[in-house]
C-alpha cells in the first residue's frame, strides 16, 4: 500500500490533460510493464497492456478501462503578463480564483488564477461569480517574458501538490481518474502468479473528459468479451445531495443502469458479497458519465460494467479519496478476472 | 550612508514568515520567529498585554527623534466554530478579517499550531445547476474537511489559514500573508541595522486585520515623536476587459514603494510625506504615491494616540491581498526597505518643524 500511495501521488503530480496524455502514459507504462506480457499504445494514445490467460483460442478477454486524462485549462490569449483561459473538461469557475497552476509553455511555468476587481470586468459580470472567460492567470513574469514563453493553445494543469490527511486519505487534483489507474495497478499486482483463464487487457484511456475517444477506439481495437470501466463517483460530502453520493472509505460502488449489462453486474455483485468486500449499488439511470458509455457500443456491442471509487469534491483541485476503497476495488477486479472461466459467457443470458 | 544588504537571506526570512500561521488573535507563530531573529537585542524587547512585540534600539546622537515603526504580525484566516460531523471530520468555520469569500472553495488549509491539513471543498460541478453557478458560494455553505477519522485532531476555536507555500518566481515573490510579512521582515532588518541618529521604537502589532487594535496600545506604550507604518497595499494593476485605461489601480507593481497621502483612517502628516518624497528623489529610489482611498493601516490608530503622533504609511505594493496567494515584486520590496532606511537616516527634528 505505501508503494501504491506513492505511485498515486506521482500519477497526480504528472500532467496529462485530455488529448495530451503522453507524460502520464509514460509513467503508467513504466509501472505496468513488469506486471504484463505485452504493452502498446493505440492510435489515439491509450495504453494497452495485456496479461495473457491460459484458455484455449479464441480466448475470451476482459478489458479494464480507466481514463488517464485530467481536466485543466488552455491559454486563449496573452495580455501583458496575464493569460486569458478556457477550460478542458468541466469546471465550476467558482473554485478557480486563487488556484496555483502550471502553464505548459516553452517551459513549465508557475501561474496563479486571478480575478480582476469588479471595475475591470464587463458590466454584466460585476456582480456574483466571475466567469471563466474573465478570469486571468498571473505568470509573475514580466510582459516580455510571458509573451516569449507562452502561446495561445498552451495547456495549464492544476499545481496543488498532493497531501495526506492521514495514512488512508489522500487529497489532490486529478484523483479523477488517476485513482482508478491505481485500482488497475493494484489489480495487476494481485494477479501476479495467479492462474488466469481469460486474457486481461489493462487499458488507460484518453480524452474521457471531452469525447471518450480513447474508450471508443480501444474497445473497437481490442474487441474484448467483457469490459469494466473504473472511475470515481461522488462521495458523501457537504453540499452533495445524499441520494446521489456514497460514503467514502466504505467500499466501491457497482453501477446499475442502461450502460451496464445486468448479468455482469450480478456476477460482480455476488463476488463482492462472497469476498465480503463492502460496496454500494450506484443507480446510473442514463449516461453513466464513464468510459462504459463508449465501451458498450463498440463494434457489435460489449457487455459492460462500471466499478467506481467514491471521491469528495470532484473536479476541484482538492479532490479527496480513501486508499482503502482503491485497494478494495483493485482486489474485486482481480478476483473477478481470476473467476472468469470457459463457462462464464454461456451463463450470461437475458432473463426475460 | 550605506544601505544595509537586502537579498537572499531576507527572502529566506520572508519565506519562513509567509509559511507561518498567525491569524488575528493568535499571532504566536510569527511572534516566535521574530523573537528568535531578535535574540541578540533581547534586553530591549518585551511582549505587551495584547501580544505586540515592542523593541527599542537607542541611537547615539544628541537630540534624536523617537521614531515608531509598526508592522502587523497577523493575517486574515478562519476559526472553526462548530463540529458538524466528528467521524467524517467536517467543521463549520467563520472568517477572521476581510478574507475574500470568492477565493475559498477548492482551497487547502492548515489548522491550528500543528498545521493539521484540511480542505474547503465544493459541490461537484456535475451536481450543480446552471442557476447555482451564477450565485456566489456563501461561507455558510462551505465546510472545512479534515477527512474521516481526523475529527479529533482539531477542535472548535482553532484558527486556520490557507495552506500556501512561499515560492519565488522570476522577479516575483509568491505566497500567502505577504500582507504584512513583507513589513515584518523589513522591520526585523531595520532593528538589526538601525541608523544612529534616531531611537528606533519597533512595534510588531497584533489584530490589525480585526480593527487595528494592537497598534493603538503599542503607540501609547512607546510614546514616539512620529510613526511610520510598514504595510502592504493592493496593486489592482490588472488589464480592463475592454483594454480601456485602468484608472483605479491603487498602486502598480514594479513602480516602487507606495507612499500614502490619505486613506479612510489617516491623512498622512504632510511633513513626513515631503520627507519621504524628497528622500526618494535625492537617493534616486523609485516610488509611487498610492491612490488616495482604499483600506487603512495601523496609522489610523497611531496618529490619534496620546496628544497626537505625526504618522505616515509606506507600503510594498502586492496583488491579491486577503486571498490564498499573493504576488509582489522583490524589487519593490527592496526599494521600500531602501527608502525607509534612507528616510530614517536623514531624519532630524527639523523635519517636524511647522511648515512655514
Amino acid at each position: 500500500m505505501p508503494e501504491l500511495l506513492q505511485f498515486l501521488k506521482e500519477l497526480i503530480s504528472t500532467s496529462g490533460l485530455s488529448g495530451y496524455e503522453d507524460p502520464v502514459r509514460r509513467l503508467i507504462e513504466e509501472a505496468w510493464h513488469p506486471l504484463v506480457d505485452e504493452i502498446g499504445t493505440s492510435r489515439v494514445g491509450s495504453l494497452h497492456a495485456l496479461k495473457r490467460g491460459t484458455g484455449g483460442e479464441p480466448r475470451p478477454s476482459l478489458l479494464l478501462a480507466a481514463h488517464m486524462d485530467a481536466i485543466g485549462l488552455m491559454v486563449t490569449g496573452i495580455d501583458g503578463e496575464f493569460l486569458r483561459i478556457t477550460e478542458i473538461g468541466g469546471l465550476d469557475p467558482r473554485v478557480l480564483p486563487g488556484q496555483i497552476v502550471t502553464v505548459h509553455g516553452r517551459e513549465d511555468l508557475p501561474g496563479l488564477i486571478v480575478q480582476p476587481p469588479a471595475h475591470l470586468l464587463p458590466p454584466d459580470n460585476r456582480n456574483g461569480p466571475v466567469q471563466l472567460n474573465n478570469l486571468l492567470v498571473d505568470t509573475g513574469l514580466s510582459a516580455a517574458e510571458a509573451s516569449r514563453l507562452v502561446r495561445p493553445g498552451d495547456l495549464i494543469s492544476f499545481a496543488q501538490p498532493p497531501f495526506d490527511l492521514s495514512g488512508d486519505v489522500l487529497v489532490g487534483h486529478s484523483l479523477d481518474n488517476r485513482a482508478s489507474i491505481a485500482c488497475i495497478t493494484q489489480c495487476l499486482m494481485e494477479l501476479v502468479g495467479r492462474p488466469l483463464y481469460w486474457d486481461v487487457w489493462a487499458v488507460a484511456t484518453t480524452q474521457e473528459e471531452e469525447t471518450f475517444a480513447g474508450a471508443y477506439t480501444s474497445a473497437f481495437q481490442l474487441r474484448p468479451t467483457l469490459a469494466i470501466a473504473i472511475d470515481v463517483t461522488f462521495a458523501t460530502s457537504p453540499g452533495s445531495p445524499g441520494h446521489k453520493s456514497y460514503p467514502m472509505g466504505k467500499g466501491p460502488t457497482l453501477g446499475w443502469g442502461p450502460n451496464i449489462h445486468s448479468g455482469v453486474f450480478r456476477a460482480v455483485k455476488e463476488l463482492a458479497s462472497r469476498l465480503e468486500i463492502p460496496y454500494a449499488v450506484e443507480a446510473m439511470p442514463r449516461h453513466s458519465g464513464t468510459d462504459a458509455y463508449a465501451l458498450q457500443v463498440a463494434a457489435e456491442g460489449i457487455p459492460t460494467m462500471v466499478v467506481s471509487v467514491p471521491l469528495r469534491y470532484m473536479h476541484t483541485p482538492v479532490e479527496m479519496i480513501s486508499m482503502k476503497d482503491i485497494l478494495r476495488a483493485g482486489r474485486l477486479l482481480a478476483e473477478f478476472a481470476a473467476s472468469l472461466d470457459e463457462k462464464f459467457m454461456s451463463g450470461l443470458v437475458w432473463e426475460d | 550612508m550605506t544601505i544595509p544588504r537586502f537579498g537572499i537571506s531576507q527572502v529566506k526570512l520572508l519565506e519562513r514568515l509567509s509559511n507561518a500561521c498567525s491569524v488575528s488573535g493568535d499571532e504566536g507563530e510569527v511572534r516566535k520567529i521574530i523573537l528568535q531573529e531578535l535574540r541578540p537585542y533581547k534586553d530591549d524587547i518585551r511582549v505587551d498585554h495584547l501580544g505586540n512585540i515592542l523593541a527599542v534600539r537607542r541611537g547615539q546622537e544628541e537630540g534624536r527623534l523617537r521614531v515608531m515603526l509598526a508592522a502587523h504580525m497577523d493575517e486574515v484566516g478562519f476559526m472553526l466554530v462548530h463540529q458538524e460531523d466528528r467521524d467524517e471530520g467536517i467543521f463549520r468555520f467563520d472568517i477572521v478579517g476581510g478574507v475574500v469569500a470568492s477565493h475559498l472553495a477548492g482551497q487547502p488549509v492548515w489548522i491550528g499550531t500543528e498545521h493539521i491539513p484540511g480542505v474547503i471543498g465544493a459541490k461537484p460541478v456535475h451536481l450543480t445547476t446552471g442557476e447555482e453557478v451564477k450565485n456566489p458560494l456563501s461561507i455558510d455553505s462551505l465546510r472545512i474537511d479534515v477527512g474521516p477519522g481526523n475529527g479529533n485532531k482539531v477542535k472548535v476555536g482553532d484558527r486556520a489559514t490557507f495552506a500556501t507555500r512561499f515560492t519565488r518566481i522570476g522577479p516575483s515573490l509568491r505566497g500567502k500573508a505577504l500582507d504584512d510579512r513583507l513589513g515584518v521582515a523589513m522591520l526585523i532588518e531595520l532593528i538589526k541595522s538601525a541608523p544612529p541618529n534616531i531611537d528606533l521604537l519597533a512595534a510588531f502589532t497584533v489584530q490589525e486585520e480585526v480593527g487595528l487594535r494592537g497598534a493603538k496600545v503599542a503607540a501609547y506604550s512607546l510614546e514616539p515623536d512620529l510613526a511610520i507604518v510598514l504595510d502592504c497595499t493592493i496593486a489592482n494593476d490588472l488589464p480592463a476587459w475592454d483594454n480601456s485605461e485602468n484608472t483605479r489601480y491603487n498602486t502598480h507593481l514594479d513602480a516602487g514603494p507606495a507612499i500614502y497621502m490619505a486613506d479612510p483612517g489617516t491623512i498622512s502628516d504632510p511633513r513626513l510625506v515631503r520627507h519621504f518624497i524628497d528622500t526618494a528623489e535625492l537617493a534616486k529610489i523609485p516610488y509611487q504615491v498610492r491612490q488616495p482611498g482604499g483600506g487603512s493601516t495601523d496609522a489610523s490608530e497611531i496618529h490619534k494616540q496620546r496628544t497626537g503622533i505625526p504618522s505616515i504609511s509606506v507600503s510594498t505594493p502586492g496583488r491579491y491581498l486577503h486571498t490564498p496567494v499573493m504576488i509582489a515584486r522583490f524589487s519593490d520590496w527592496k526599494n521600500t526597505f531602501s527608502l525607509v532606511y534612507t528616510a530614517l537616516a536623514r531624519l532630524t527634528p527639523q523635519v517636524l518643524q511647522p511648515e512655514s
